[in-house]
């Protein structure tokens, strides 16, 4: 039956992994402004000057 | 056939404003001062008044309001899609600055140390962040011309725009570029920041729930986690090998240590803060659940007699926290917690010894000499020393109304300088002035008593009381027979009878009344006012701009536009008549000039007539100036053609007899209509909202039946009659109430044990709704100022209200049903627990099935209440 121990750690780390992944979202403020990025993601950012790549982070 | 707006419209002021980059007087007052706000409904109308022929922008495909803005013959919706454009068709070469940044010393204050420092968020001495305000944002182009401020100025390193809340967060490099600089940008660009005294106090719109969602996961994650880790246990019949188990338990009691001791701090802090005040909250019997839940099932872990109730709390804690998510359904764009420094500008221009300086305001002393020009306002009491003052204060009556001035007179604050500058001699310090004094009021220090429903923890006090004394009672009863069963049997007790279903009913029917009425646009703060609102006793009015329109907001031409010769040409001929309708006509005409009229001459009863600049022009009723023809084929795109449409009732045309005033008030229920032709040729109609709102006297009627209703009024007492006969001779009515009368008139019935429910709009009802129980500020469009308040109601919703107070006493209703279900389900848990026996399955199982029964049936009755009631 220890394949169940090895089987435990496994599925909480998986799940630990999404639950980062959440709490990584709300920090970055995903779910503080949920209408901007709805727009942002219609720019295009084929412009030939573009000398700011930065402004993807918040 | 379109409808064209004079500038008094105030929804046709709500759509274009923000896009106008032509800055009209009126269009500068919201660029200036007004923080845009569509809230989701608002947003959502938007789309239906877009006439059939409106043009569109050649850039976002929005339609245009008002001029749009024009180059090379390409129509523009706003300044940013012009600029936007042009970056874009000549992509090939470097994007030259469009606009070029111009220095106005208008922000000269903004290069001082002083004011920087308060105004940015952060600095570590090369870079600094800033946040501002910027209400134009209003489309896409907006907003990516705004995250692209480095291609005009290369000090500013990043900006990020936030469309719902019309803010736009800033980093600049100091060396390259200073606050003043990027001020300056964002005013050529035509998004000039609202700079207002507000934007010194620090940063207070920061979400705070934004742990409340990092809450919700990690005690989901457990959960979720936990119950799986349980069913062994519950399933297997007791099959499962005792090392598993014991693993199974330990790693159950690791992941409920995050639930304890982050996810459900909240329930502790205010189970503290409550006890210290010495009330018993809801969230003292919450708390002491969950404490007894984890103790229970840590002793019993690691003492192995038991599996223990952890995934009993870390559901109810993660349910409760969903509770809480609902219960605050927020308005992004609005803001319920504006004080007169939301509107007072941040700095003013002075004159030191002939020279002009700007200074912030906070720092005027009386004595100062300052300068204000055409659409600032006068941030202090002051007299006037030189210029014409035309003062609208309409800011803080809620009526748009010019009161002229001349050197020497007292000018209060708050009011709006309207025409040419004028220099005023500073009287007192602006939070001493007349207006602003209200909020040193007692009203505006006390802090909010946290958001706990009074309701619930009313009834938690007597649960607690309840659940205690059970619990003494079972242990009287177990401790001489036997003191192991006895520790289980009182342990049981206070786990099962934790008040998780209680909770949760307030949360969820009052969240759920909540956004019912925010679809009937009437936007509460949070669910706790419509808790309030079912409680209310006594309905105070407002008069001015709540039972009557705001100032001229309801006038507006039907027909095709008229050219601005033609509009001159109008406002000629009715300077000339003094009836009340030619002077709203008048006053809606400001920005024209006039023309000598040759042949004037005034009918009564009919209309007025003249030749200006060789045009005969006639203005009047129906018969003089219009055709019936002509009526017929509009009145299908009339949305307001109310009165035409009812066949027993003729169109209200102008008069021109002295009638009896009653009959004028009267008439002044519906939209009048004044015709215009032009060489006898009919042109189109003004119409002119009456005076009073509509369904204003059947409301009161209504409301009269459950409530005491008043009416308060700054205004001397002229219109007494005209009240009386609108409301009947026995609704109170009170006139000449200053700010400070009408706060202390709400705090006096408030000591005689009434709720009252204040309606109001302008800031000098701000004491009045802040002390009030639920205090509701009515908008005529949400884009407009509204002082603090509870709730936001949108004007043309104001004859709902007694469906709103009458649809939060029933949720009301429905809570105290939903209590008695909890209290049932507490029961059935009880009798397991008094004998010793609650099982951790039985805890389990009846746990989530009490709160889903609870939580279904608040919100799924109050939905259909809702529709059967016709708000939803």
């Amino acid at each position: 039956m220890s394949v169940i121990v090895i089987l435990l750690g496994f599925s909480m780390l998986v799940a630990g992994g999404f639950l980062a992944a959440f709490l990584w979202a709300v920090r970055s403020g995903q779910y503080t402004d949920r209408h901007t990025p709805s727009i942002r993601m219609l720019f295009d950012d084929d412009l030939k000057d573009r000398r700011d790549t930065s402004d993807h982070q918040s | 056939m379109t409808e064209s707006s004079l500038e008094h419209n105030s929804s046709q002021q709500l759509e274009s404003a923000p896009k106008s980059v032509k800055f009209s007087p009126l269009f500068a007052i919201f660029v200036q001062t007004t923080q845009s706000l569509y809230p989701p409904a608002m947003a959502t109308s938007r789309g239906e008044t877009a006439a059939t022929d409106t043009t569109v922008c050649i850039h976002c495909g929005d339609p245009i309001r008002g001029d749009g803005v024009v180059e090379d013959g390409r129509v523009f919706c706003c300044n940013g899609c012009r600029a936007v454009y042009n970056i874009l068709s000549r992509s090939d070469a470097c994007p030259a600055p469009v606009i070029r940044p111009v220095s106005d010393k208008r922000f000269a204050y903004l290069d001082e140390p002083g004011v920087i420092e308060r105004l940015r968020e952060f600095s570590d001495g090369t870079i600094t962040a800033v946040t501002f305000s910027v209400p134009q944002m209003h489309c896409s182009s907006c907003v990516w011309l705004l995250e692209n401020l480095y291609r005009f100025d290369s000090g500013i390193l990043h900006s990020r725009a936030d469309f719902l809340q019309k803010t736009i967060t800033l980093r600049y490099a100091e060396q390259k570029t200073t606050l003043r600089k990027v001020v300056e940008l964002l005013a050529s660009l035509g998004y000039e920041p609202m700079l207002t005294l507000e934007s010194l106090e620090k940063n207070p719109r920061r979400n705070p729930d934004r742990s409340l969602y990092a809450k919700i996961g990690i005690a989901g994650f457990c959960f979720g986690n936990i119950m799986i880790l349980s069913f062994p246990e519950y399933f297997s019949g007791g099959a499962v090998e005792p090392a598993l188990k014991s693993l199974f338990s330990y790693v159950i009691l690791a992941l409920s240590l995050p639930v304890v001791f982050y996810s459900s701090t909240g329930y502790f802090r205010s189970a503290a803060s409550g006890l210290r005040r010495r009330v018993v909250n809801i969230d003292v019997p919450i708390a002491i659940g969950i404490v007894i839940l984890f103790v229970r099932s840590l002793v019993d872990i690691v003492g192995e007699t038991g599996s223990g109730y952890m995934d009993s709390m870390t559901g109810l804690v993660f349910f409760l926290l969903i509770g809480r998510l609902f219960q605050n359904r927020t308005y992004d764009s609005l803001n319920f917690d504006r004080t007169y420094t939301s509107y007072f500008p941040l700095a003013v221009a002075t004159r030191r010894n002939g020279s002009e300086s700007t200074v912030p305001v906070t720092s005027l002393h009386p004595g100062d000499r300052m300068i204000i020009r055409n659409n600032e306002i006068v941030p202090a009491d002051a007299v006037l020393m030189a210029g014409d003052a035309a003062i609208d204060y309409g800011f803080v009556t809620g009526e748009s109304r010019t009161v002229t001035g001349v050197p020497g007179d007292r000018i209060h604050a708050g009011g709006r300088q309207q025409g040419s500058a004028i220099e005023l001699e500073v009287v007192k310090a602006v939070s001493q002035s007349y207006l602003t004094q209200l909020w040193n009021d007692a009203a505006f220090r006390t802090e909010p008593q946290g958001n706990l429903s009074r309701l619930s923890n009313a009834v938690g006090k007597y649960f607690t009381a309840g659940i205690f004394l059970v619990a003494a009672g079972t242990g009287a009863y177990w401790f001489p027979r036997d003191a192991a069963t006895a520790w289980n049997a009182i342990t049981a007790v206070l786990i099962v009878a934790c008040p998780c279903a209680l909770a949760l009913a307030t949360p969820f029917a009052f969240g759920t009344a909540l956004r019912v009425f925010g679809k009937g646009r009437l936007y509460a703060k949070n669910a706790d006012v419509v808790e309030s609102m079912s409680r209310i006793r006594t309905v105070v009015l407002d008069k001015t701009g709540t039972l009557t329109h705001a100032g001229g907001s309801g006038i507006r031409f039907v027909g095709d536009p008229l050219s601005t010769d033609e509009r001159i040409v109008v406002k000629s001929l009715v300077r000339n008549s003094h009836h009340p309708l030619s002077r709203v006509i008048h006053d809606s005409l400001e920005r024209e000039p006039a023309l000598p009229v040759a042949g004037y001459e005034e009918l009564p009863n009919a209309g007025i007539a003249g030749v200006v600049q060789g045009m005969s022009v006639r203005v009047g009723s129906c018969a003089f100036a219009g055709r019936q023809e002509w009526t017929a084929r509009t009145k299908s795109s009339d949305p307001e053609s109310s009165a035409a449409d009812d066949p027993a009732r003729r169109p209200p045309d102008v008069e021109h007899s002295d009638r009896p005033h009653e009959q004028r008030e009267t008439r002044s229920e519906a939209s009048q209509r004044v015709y215009v032709s032009f060489n006898g040729r009919p042109r189109g109609y003004f119409s002119v909202a009456g005076k009073y709102r509509e369904g204003i006297a059947p409301l009161v009627d209504r409301l009269r039946r459950t409530y005491d209703v008043l009416v308060l009024s700054g205004d001397s007492d002229r219109e007494r009659n005209a009240l009386h006969e609108r409301f009947g001779g026995d609704v109170p009515l009170h006139f000449n109430q200053s700010p400070a009368d009408k706060l202390a008139f709400v705090a006096d019935r408030q000591r005689q044990g009434d709720s009252v429910l204040m309606v109001g709009d302008g800031l000098n009802d701000a004491g009045a709704l802040k002390q009030a129980d639920v205090g509701i500020a009515l908008t005529d469009d949400t884009t407009a100022f509204s002082p603090a308040c509870d709730a936001i109601l949108d004007g043309s919703r104001l004859p709902w209200l007694d469906k709103y107070l009458s649809f939060a006493r029933s949720s009301r209703t429905i809570v105290l049903l939903a209590y008695a279900i909890s209290v049932a389900y507490n029961s059935i848990g009880l009798s397991f627990a008094v004998r010793g026996a609650l099982s951790p399955i039985v805890a389990a199982i009846l746990m989530p099935v009490s709160s889903i029964t609870v939580v279904a049936f608040a919100s799924l009755t109050l939905r259909a209440l809702a529709r059967k009631r016709g708000l939803l």
